[in-house]
């Protein structure tokens, strides 16, 4: 059974199991993350608000976009990442995976919300208001209610396994959110203007305009993945406190 | 597995028939609730008539969410749930039995005295009909999901406001499409694909939602 098993699962997702093993990993991960997202970043937003042609409608308005597009796909990213992980929790009974979960809530929060806000402020010179109720904006909205529900949970449950299995059923729950979120645009005629990113088609957008998104597209993801990591290995010590390696880990830094 | 069923409902609402309260404090919330909107915002017909169906529809998903704290709580707290969750029976049908208890005892008592309610709003007669079907499938749905936000918070001490907090985001489309049906009734437009909508959310929690109850349970009870 066991060597079935591991035929099934490619190797590293039994060495991320290990506390230990995932600490040191991440550890040699950030630098490269962080770096592409700082990199990116600056490049994304310099291209993005200096270079990048002004629309002809809307002129230099829409250079929101270049924050609010990435931070929408990351908040439902997110989420998923999150339920996931809750998922493979529950059923591989992984705690670093309970780690990556609790770790995703207060970014998918942030970035929901920075959705919202860019949202609202770019709707005001377009639409002539900061809010509309239409689909697309209330199933962001109660994407960024589930992310308090989830944080609520974690704060009410005082153990932390248990508080990770009660959050996962939570979060695979509100899973049915995201393809609402995700075809409320296509579904209702609302106010709020069809996906700008597609796999399969080419962007209306002339190139000059989609590829500095897509560079701070790529950035958030590199900035989701540093934060996310850097929640993680805070984590992890405050949760392994008591074993041998974090101890070790803890005296010799202290040392230098 | 039916015979199960068939015991733990036929339990749960003989208990709530000794205990009158459980049914009758959500009934007397939602009239109350309902009545705070007149006095509050307008007594003027015309204008009660055209926020009836949203007023009706929000009175009657905060009634049942008032009454999803004691849901689980009297069973967790005598040690009940833990035998019903140790005995070999399925616990999917427990969960379903429980959540359908919750609905006879709230939802159906509220659908049935929300015509009352409608009167009283002026709403128009031609959409009572409409707000009886919508409330009948949708309070149906709101028992089932809030089951499953009941039954992750019974452990806990604190459980009142975060129940709210972790099921309003899940009610918000079955009062969107709710809503949107007994307005469309109003109007004199077709009411069948809001009420369709409403049957589909309820046939799909229906099906997922015991084992997200039962799982929820089980981590409750888990020390």
């Amino acid at each position: 059974m066991n060597m079935l098993k591991k035929q099934l699962m490619p190797k590293w997702f039994y060495q991320m199991a290990s506390p230990k093993w995932c600490y040191k990993i991440t550890g040699q991960l950030l630098p490269i993350f962080g770096c592409a997202a700082l990199g990116l970043l600056l490049l994304g937003t310099v291209w993005a608000l200096l270079f990048a042609p002004p629309d002809y409608q809307q002129g230099n308005s829409f250079r929101i976009i270049y924050i609010h597009v990435p931070s929408a796909i990351l908040a439902q990213s997110i989420y998923i990442t999150m339920a996931l992980a809750g998922a493979v929790g529950i059923i591989w009974k992984m705690k670093i995976a309970d780690m990556v979960a609790y770790a995703c809530a207060p970014i998918g929060a942030s970035m929901a919300f920075v959705a919202l806000i860019t949202g609202a402020i770019w709707g005001k010179p377009t639409w002539g208001s900061w809010w509309v109720w239409d689909a697309r904006l209330t199933s962001m909205l109660i994407l960024l209610f589930l992310y308090f529900g989830v944080m609520a949970l974690y704060a009410a449950m005082g153990k932390p396994s248990k508080a990770a299995r009660a959050t996962a059923i939570l979060s695979l729950v509100g899973l049915v959110n995201i393809p609402i979120i995700k075809y409320s645009v296509e579904w209702w005629n609302t106010l709020h203007q069809p996906a700008t990113f597609t796999l399969t088609e080419k962007p209306a957008m002339p190139v000059e305009m989609w590829l500095p998104l897509l560079v701070m597209l790529i950035g958030f993801y590199c900035f989701f993945a540093t934060s996310m990591m850097l929640r993680l290995r805070t984590e992890i010590l405050s949760r392994e406190k008591r074993t041998a390696w974090v101890k070790e880990l803890v005296t010799k830094s202290s040392v230098r | 597995m039916m015979r199960v069923f068939w015991a733990e409902l036929s339990r749960d609402l003989l208990l709530a028939f000794r205990h009158k309260g459980d049914f009758l404090n959500p009934l007397i919330f939602f009239l109350m609730v309902a009545v705070l909107f007149p006095l509050g915002v307008s007594p003027a017909a015309d204008f009660l008539a055209q926020i009836a169906p949203g007023v009706l529809w929000v009175s009657a998903l905060l009634a049942t969410l008032l009454s999803l704290d004691n849901l689980f709580k009297s069973d967790f707290d005598d040690g009940t749930l833990e035998q019903l969750l140790l005995s070999p029976e399925s616990t999917y049908m427990i969960a379903l039995a429980k959540a359908c208890a919750h609905w006879i005892t709230t939802g159906l008592p509220l659908a049935l005295m929300a015509p009352l309610l409608a009167v009283m709003l002026f709403l128009p007669t031609q959409a009572i009909a409409t707000l009886v079907i919508s409330l009948l499938i949708g309070t149906a749905t709101l028992s089932l999901l809030g089951a499953i936000a009941s039954a992750l918070t019974v452990g806990l001490k604190k459980g009142g406001v975060l129940i709210s907090l972790l099921v309003i985001p899940l009610y918000i489309p079955v009062l969107i499409f709710g809503a949107s049906a007994v307005q469309s009734a109003v109007d004199g437009l077709p009411v069948t694909a809001y009420l369709a909508i409403l049957g589909a959310m309820f046939a799909l929690s229906l099906v997922l939602a015991p084992f997200a109850i039962a799982a929820s349970l089980r981590v409750s009870v888990s020390s």
